[in-house]
Formats: C-alpha cells, structure tokens, sequence
C-alpha cells in the first residue's frame, strides 16, 4: 500500500505552482550525498564486479512537474527526455561544477561516485537540498576502453521512465512507470569503440523514489569490465 | 455480482466453449490492502486500510463487519497458538507525504465482533521508520517459521528496503536487540511463506492506488535461509529488482496486490489479494481469493474455476467420466487396406483387421454425434456413471455451470455438472456412490465444489452427501470405476483434469 501516489497527486498540485523548492516536496533533514555518493576521485575507476558503472557527472534536478508516473507513456517520454534544456546538453561532455540554466533555474553538474550498484537520484537531490518529486535528471559519463568491444549490450533499470545514448546514439528507452530492475531494457548489440565512449541518460520522475543502474552486457548476459571512467577535472 | 454470474448462466446455454469472464467474489467485496483471509469460529476474516474488514462464513459470500481499530494501512493477521495477532502500519507509505512510519501489534482472542472475547490489547510498536532513512515502515506482514517456530515480519514500500524483522511469538513484541535486515527493493506488500526448504518472498510490484491504471503485480523470489538473498527464477537478488512474476492483470481485474496465503490442506492452497480494479463494478478496488498453484518449486496463481463444457479425466487411469450407457458407433470410413488386391501381400495373414492406410480418395469432415441423436435412447430415470475411453461422444461430455444463490467456498459458487446439451446432472446418492439424475433440482448433493489443487489438477466434491456427515470427493476407486471417498491429497485417485473436450 504506498499512499505516496494518491498523495503526493495532492502534494504536486501545490509543488507544480511554485518553481522554488518548498518544504513539502524536498527531503528535509539531510544536507549530504553520504553515504550513497562519494565526489567522484581522481584517476580511472573501474565498474564494480558486477559491472555497473558507478561514476556518473548528475546534474541538479531540472524542474519537471508530473502529478503521476502514469502519464510517462511512450509519446510523452520521447518528446520531453531528448529535448534542449541549455545549449551543448548534448554535444558538451560536463565537468564537475560547471553551471547550466534549464527551465528558468541555475543548475550545477556533480561528479560523483555512487558507493551502491544502483545511482539513487532520490538522495542525490535530496542531498543536496533540492527538489525530489516532479524532477528530470540528467546523468553523463566517459568509459574509456583499451580495445574496441562488440556485441555489447547497454543494460538498465531505472525509475522512472528513462532514455539513453551512447556516442550520441540512442541506445534504450525505458518508458511508462518504472521500478528499478537490474538489466531491465537493454540496448541493441553496439560497438564500444577504443579510447572514449560517451554514455548519456535523462531519467524522468514524477512522486516517488528515483534511481537507475546502467552496465553493458555481453552476448552471454555477463556483464562488461574491460573499461574504466574517467571524468574531466573540476572547474570548481 | 449476482447479475454477472446469472450472465454467465445465461451465455453458457449459448456456447459449449469454455472461454469466459472469470468469477469475482460475491457480496460486498470492496477492500483495499486486504489482510491473509484467516478463519475464525465459523468464519472468514480480511481487515483493509483504515480499519474494518470483510466476513463470510464460506469464503464465497462476503460482507461488511470486521472490526479493526488503529487505522493505519494494510493490516495483516496470524494465529498463533489460541490467539490472534494482528499487525498494521500506521502512518507510512506517503501518508501525510512523508515516510515516517510505525508497525503495530495487536492480540485478541477472537476475530468475531460479536463474541464476549473480542477485545484487543493495547498496540505496540516494533517497527518504524524516521522518514528519511531507507525504509518506510507500512505494509506489514507476519510468518510463523513453521521449522522452528520463531515469529518474523516483513515491511516496507518503494521508499527504500523491504526489511526483516524478528518478533516474539508470546508477546508479539520485537525480539530485544534484533536488527532488521533489507530483503528486497522496489516492492511493497511483502509477504513470506514457506514451503519444501525455500522461504518464498512475495512482493507487489508496479503502480497502486490507480485504479484502472495501476500496474500492481504480485512477483515472489526464495531463499533457503529467511534472512535471504532472495533470488528469482533468473537469478536475480530481489534487492536488485528481482521478481518472478506470480500473477498480473487478467479479464476484467486489474492490478492485483497484498497477497496472503490461505492454506486449506490436502493440497489445497488459495491466496487472497486485492484488485486495484474490479471493471465489473466501477473500477473499484475488490477482494479475491484464488488458487495458488506450484510449478518447478515456484508459486504461480491459479483461475478460479470457470464455467464450460469439459472432459473430466481421470489422473488415475486417464479414462473419462461418462454415463453408463452404450457407446452408440459413429458411421466407420470405409479404407483401402494395406496388402489389398492391387498392392503387394502384406506381413498380416491372420483373419485380424488390417491397419487402414492412407484413403483412395479426399474425404470431408465429419460430423461429431449430437447429444440429442442419442440421448432419445438412454433410460429416462437415474443413470450411473463410470470411467471409459474417451472418444468424443455424447455422454463424455461435461457442462460444468455456476449455480447462483447456493453458496459457495473460498473464491468460488457452487457449481453443477451436467451432459453438455442436457439438464441431466451428476449427483451423489446417499450411499456415498454417484448417479445422474434427469433434471438439475438445485439440491445439495447435486451442488459441486471445484477446487484446483496445487499441481493444477481438480479435487471435485459434492456440497452434500445425503444423510452423511463427513467430506467426499470424486475418486477413481478402480481404473474405470468412480465412487465417493475421503480425498486423499498423496495419490491420483481424487484427482482430475479438466480439458478442451
């Protein structure tokens, strides 16, 4: 019985009217990305065993009213989750602490290394004091692989509703109202070129917890390592 | 609910074909988070969110009636020993917005309203959540390990971990020093079971509270020890969103959630759940109880029997319920025989028929033997019944139909069995024995429970046995004999398929 859809639809109605944050719909008590990330260190880092990919550049949440999960239908996500919120969203690879303006708002990209399998926007946002409900994240990483890798498959869960790109390639749309499941959809077979891959996600939410996990699979379903991640340096 | 069943009758006259609308429970069904449906003192019980609940005295026929104090959310119910505990969440899942959230325990000697003994004792909390960790305390349900008695409860939504937590079976109070474990994520309404050496997880999936538009479905993973990792069928932890799918969405219900399991023995296992939508009446969130079956050591839910015209099949011997009476010969396609004048001598020389080979000529369809063709020559009285070959005749043939106003049993009416295209009805008689009469009367020996048993075969037994006391099922005493015995849930004797004749 999770009441949070019923009441939050009540919830919404006042979060929607205001573009500021206000009490009801942020996380309140915590002011911490702890313990669910940690600032993304310096130098490569590889997937977990596992091979989910844990460091991501997550950009502030971007003000995305939604009353319910239930209207991120196929039509809805496709339209809102590959559109320009700020110049360069698509082609300009992030650093930590670059600032963008999207729906009116001043947002902040956050390199961070998710200390769990699964990146937990929820905290994320709340984390940081921001908006938790009625929100669009947006998430961007580099692999670097030694070799070139075919065949792989690009492996998420996410909730909710989602898109992602690889080399700025649509990779795998996740759509209606999600919950979390390792390897939920997964991409057609693609090449992971040698040297830098770009991997881009928008995750969209409505009430609710939000995460997602992201790896790539091999023609087995076993998962990818061969590659590591590194971010730009901060220009904080 | 009654008008949907008397459609049914009335659409039954009109197709032997088994596809239908499935049965909802009769009565006053609306519930929402329903508790296990749990048996006390001559009745059903299943309490919902915001207190109160549901009654029946046969698991068919429900009404209002339970009394539940606490409000809260999504009770759940145990006996334990003489006494009854009953856990809820109070606060939790959103309500008020925010998740925190307290589980409550609660004793009383009785369900039933009306007895001198009902009285709860003073709730207690033994488990919360603070709002923002990872949990949200709601949701709660109970197991009583059957292998060596300790008392655990399971919690949680979306909002973070489904968690274990120990209680004590005397007090109903949280083990003293006992530190909840995450079980699972991104589920609510857990609830454990246990079964052959595996404690079976089962969550509800997917959207709540959407009514039509809600995506609840029951998934379940399993683990040797309590305390997990709960895998599915793929291998998938349940903290990582695993979950093999138990049941979903089907004919005019959507969204089924908060499952219970009620055991009734002898390889009768049901479950209760809710529909978020019930397109049957208003969309409304409604009760059910159905048949909980068992494939490769998973759960899967069953259907609750649907009316339709059947070949009943011993699992026995695999002959088929018939009337005794002659097998009337269908007209025999006349055929080339191998080794015939044109062909070479064939190995065959004895004075035996010979194995029909491929026709000299196309020939058309043929036309299966109408009931009335040869029902004009069986005796008009009684008939018996026995088991034989089956071959498509007549008097093979089954029209199982639910029968309105005469009770029912946990999740079904009800039913009487008669030869498609007639009124002549399976009965039992007085000696325990089987008979057909001519005409469906409505009486309690003609009335039939149909309950689906956990491997997916039917346990058939009469309302009644006239003068006799006791339980009956329909049971293959010989290979090609049928009688009226105990059921006995270890052999094939009792049971039965129920196929596309």
């Amino acid at each position: 019985m999770n009441l949070l859809h019923k009441t939050l639809t009540l919830l919404c109605v006042t979060a929607v009217a205001s573009a500021s944050v206000n009490a009801d719909d942020a996380a309140t008590p915590s002011r911490s990305l702890a313990p669910y990330f940690t600032p993304a260190a310096p130098g490569p880092k590889r997937p977990d065993k596992d091979g989910f990919v844990q460091r991501w550049l997550l950009l502030e949440p971007i003000n995305k009213p939604n009353r319910s999960n239930a209207g991120f239908v196929d039509t809805y996500v496709r339209k809102e989750l590959p559109r320009e919120y700020f110049p360069g969203q698509f082609t300009v690879i992030p650093r930590d602490g670059d600032r963008v303006t999207a729906e009116g708002e001043e947002l902040v990209w956050h390199a961070v290394d998710a200390t769990d399998f699964n990146v937990k926007l929820f905290r994320f946002a709340s984390g940081l004091g921001k908006r938790v409900y009625g929100v669009l994240f947006l998430a961007v990483t580099v692999i670097d692989c030694p070799q070139e890798i075919q065949n792989v498959r690009l492996a998420v869960g996410s909730n909710s509703a989602s898109m992602w790109w690889v080399n700025d390639q649509e990779a795998v749309g996740l759509f209606g109202d999600r919950r979390m499941v390792m390897d939920d959809c997964v991409s057609k077979r693609l090449t992971l070129r040698k040297g830098r891959n770009v991997i881009r996600g928008a995750v969209i939410n409505g009430p609710g917890m939000s995460d997602f996990c992201v790896r790539f699979i091999d023609e087995s379903g076993h998962p990818v390592t061969a590659f590591t991640t590194t971010l730009e340096p901060s220009t904080r | 609910m009654k008008s949907s069943v008397l459609g049914i009758l009335v659409s039954s006259v009109l197709a032997l074909a088994s596809s239908s609308s499935a049965l909802a429970l009769d009565g006053d069904t609306y519930i929402h988070d329903p508790s296990t449906v749990t048996w006390c003192d001559g009745n059903y019980y299943a309490f919902g969110t915001r207190g109160g609940g549901l009654i029946s005295s046969d698991g068919w026929t429900w009404r209002n009636g339970a009394v539940r104090p606490g409000g809260g959310a999504a009770p759940d119910v145990l006996k334990i020993g003489d006494r009854y505990l009953v856990v809820y969440g109070a606060t939790g899942g959103g309500l008020g917005g925010q998740h925190s959230g307290q589980i409550l325990t609660m004793w009383n000697k009785t369900l039933d309203p009306a007895s001198p003994d009902f009285k709860f004792t003073e709730p207690v909390v033994v488990a919360s959540s603070d709002g923002t960790e990872d949990c949200d305390a709601i949701d709660p349900s109970l197991l009583l390990d059957p292998t060596d008695g300790r008392l655990w409860l399971t919690y949680g939504t979306y909002f973070g971990f489904i968690r274990l937590a120990e209680l004590d079976p005397k007090t109903g109070r949280r083990i003293e020093g006992n530190t909840a474990v995450n079980i699972a994520i991104d589920c609510e309404a857990t609830y454990l079971m246990y079964r052959d050496g595996w404690y079976y997880l089962l969550g509800t999936h997917g959207t709540c509270c959407s009514g039509p538009n809600s995506t609840y479905n029951i998934r379940v993973g399993r683990s040797r020890t309590i305390n997990g990792p709960y895998y599915d069928n793929m291998g998938m932890d349940m903290l990582r969103g695993g979950g093999k799918l138990v049941v979903a969405a089907s004919g005019r219900f959507i969204g089924p959630g908060h499952f219970g399991l009620l055991d009734l023995g002898d390889s009768v296992q049901k479950f209760s759940c809710h529909y978020e939508a019930d397109l049957d009446h208003g969309g409304h969130s409604v009760l059910d109880i159905r048949p909980l079956l068992w494939k490769d050591w998973w759960p899967v839910a069953g259907d609750n029997f649907k009316e339709g015209t059947f070949v009943i099949q011993s699992e026995r011997s695999g002959y088929a319920l018939e009337l005794a009476v002659d097998t009337v010969p269908m007209p025999q396609i006349r055929h080339r025989l191998a080794g015939g004048p044109s062909g070479p001598p064939g190995p065959n020389t004895s004075s035996a028929p010979l194995p029909p080979v491929a026709p000299e000529a196309p020939t058309g369809p043929v036309a299966l033997q109408e009931v009335a063709t040869v029902a004009k020559d069986w005796p008009a009285g009684n008939i018996k019944v026995r088991l034989g070959d089956y071959i498509i005749r007549p008097h093979q043939k089954w029209t199982i139909t639910p029968v309105v106003g005469h009770g029912g049993y946990p999740g079904s009416p009800f039913f009487k069995i008669t030869i498609a295209g007639t009124d002549r009805a399976l009965a039992a008689t007085a000696d325990a024995e089987l008979v057909t009469v001519p005409a469906f009367t409505g009486a309690p020996e003609q009335l039939w429970r149909i309950d689906q048993l956990t491997d997916g075969t039917y346990r058939i037994m009469p309302k009644a046995v006239p003068n006799t006391k006791g339980e009956f099922a329909l049971s293959a005493v010989g290979a090609s004999t049928i009688s009226l015995v105990k059921f006995d849930p270890l052999g094939d004797q009792a049971r039965w398929t129920l196929r596309s004749p």
